[in-house]
């Protein structure tokens, strides 16, 4: 008995890897030619390709931080928060990542601030 | 046996300065990533679709009397509109706003009691009718689309009279003005409704001494240069800037948006920096965020894209 769970947990093992390996490939393509054409300045047809990359492999922190930048771009500062931490959330040591956030941070919290300064000052004129 | 120990050290060191310099190439030859330059779009905080015209018309300054506070930022902000939002500027003179708020109920007793000359002086002492006939001067049209020069004003102004509003405090008894939704919507009808700027200007001089921490140079026994961080006490002088933009809908006369801002500047005591130089220096600092109230603005960056 013990001797088949650990066959079949062998074989899952030894299937799942390539699976995995497979997802990451494509999602890259999907990444590296989303790269290309942002490079042309096709925004929105980057935010699709990221987009894909990002459903095909969830975990591809590299697609979450492309496709943070693209929303930021297009001034979606809310998708591109989420998009930035989901991307730190799956590899909070890389620097770059951290480096674009931080940069990110520093425009949304400016517009953030004078939101909430306004309507504060629209509450106690 | 000394000679030994420092070969094996100086070894170990070049092992592990050829170590790092290789995981650097490692991960920079794995790790794919290319430099893009982005625009962020920042969108307006008031929808001024429904306005074509402009009229920033005047405000309610106090503190230093060496800059006339209320002339120079209706000067400013006509030219900043003028050049950097879509609306049209209406180019008129200054309104007396300290005059009509003495005039309009709901001033405090406080208020009414003080001189009205002086608070007209800050408009150029003329009285309301004399400003509402200039108005519908204005309302035949008199649309300009060149950008006044900074040393012309609209009107003349007496900043040799010492002004009434020292402070921000002073400025209360005068802020009802902006709540007078008949004032303003008449306003409105004679200049075709535009949305209005106005609001209060304050620019006062500032004082403030004690420790202040700057970095100097200093050679060591060896002449070697180190950069160190000097606590020393200083006295500088300077000027705080805050200024209340009110945003009126000319076809109500109620507010949509109000702001307040606040920048200072310091200087060193024995420096003599013009109040007006100064006063530029701060609304330049303060100009985006007040454009990016009726204009989307592009913040440019770069962004690194990783594959």
């Amino acid at each position: 008995m013990r001797t088949r769970v650990l066959t079949i947990l062998l074989l899952f093992g030894a299937t799942a890897t390539p699976l995995a390996a497979d997802a990451r490939s494509d999602a890259k393509k999907q990444v590296e030619f989303g790269i290309a054409v942002a490079q042309r300045g096709l925004w929105r047809e980057a935010i699709y390709r990221w987009e894909r990359a990002v459903q095909i492999d969830p975990k591809y922190a590299e697609a979450l931080n492309d496709l943070a930048i693209a929303y930021e771009h297009e001034g979606d500062l809310g998708k591109a928060r989420v998009a930035y931490e989901k991307a730190l959330e799956l590899e909070p040591n890389n620097a770059l990542i951290k480096q674009n956030y931080e940069l990110f941070k520093e425009i949304n919290d400016r517009t953030t601030r004078k939101d909430t300064q306004d309507s504060q000052d629209n509450q106690n004129p | 046996m000394t000679g030994r120990l420092a070969r094996i050290r100086r070894i170990a060191r070049t092992t592990r300065i050829l170590s790092s310099v290789g995981a650097i190439l490692l991960i920079a030859g794995c790790t794919n990533y290319y430099e893009i330059p982005i625009e962020t779009p920042i969108k307006p905080k008031l929808d001024v679709s429904a306005f074509q015209r402009v009229l920033v018309a005047g405000f309610i300054a106090g503190g230093t009397d060496d800059v006339d506070g209320n002339l120079e930022t209706t000067r400013l902000l006509r030219s900043q509109l003028r050049t950097k939002s879509d609306l049209r500027v209406i180019d008129t003179d200054v309104l007396p706003l300290m005059e009509v708020a003495n005039e309009t109920p709901g001033t405090p007793a406080e208020a009414k009691a003080e001189p009205a000359k002086p608070a007209a002086a800050s408009d150029g002492g003329e009285g309301r009718e004399a400003k509402e006939i200039r108005g519908k001067e204005g309302k035949e049209g008199k649309v300009d689309a060149k950008a006044e020069p900074r040393g012309e004003a609209p009107q003349t102004s007496t900043p040799d009279k010492a002004p009434v509003i020292k402070d921000a405090k002073d400025l209360e008894p005068y802020e009802h003005i902006f709540a007078d939704v008949e004032y303003w919507k008449k306003i409105g009808e004679e200049y075709q409704n535009p949305l209005i700027v106005t609001g209060t200007v304050m620019f006062t001089p500032h004082q403030r001494s004690g420790i202040v921490q700057r970095e100097e140079e200093v050679y060591d026994s060896f002449g070697r240069r180190r950069v160190v961080p000097v606590r020393t006490y200083m006295e500088r002088k300077g000027y705080i800037l805050q200024p209340k933009f009110v945003f009126i809908d000319g076809r109500t006369g109620t507010v949509m948006h109000s702001e307040n801002f606040r920048e200072e500047v310091l200087y060193n005591a024995n420096q003599s920096t013009p109040a007006l130089s100064s006063y530029f220096e701060l609304m330049d600092r303060l100009i985006p965020s007040f454009l990016s109230t009726l204009s989307s603005q592009k913040i440019k960056g770069t962004r690194v894209l990783l594959q």
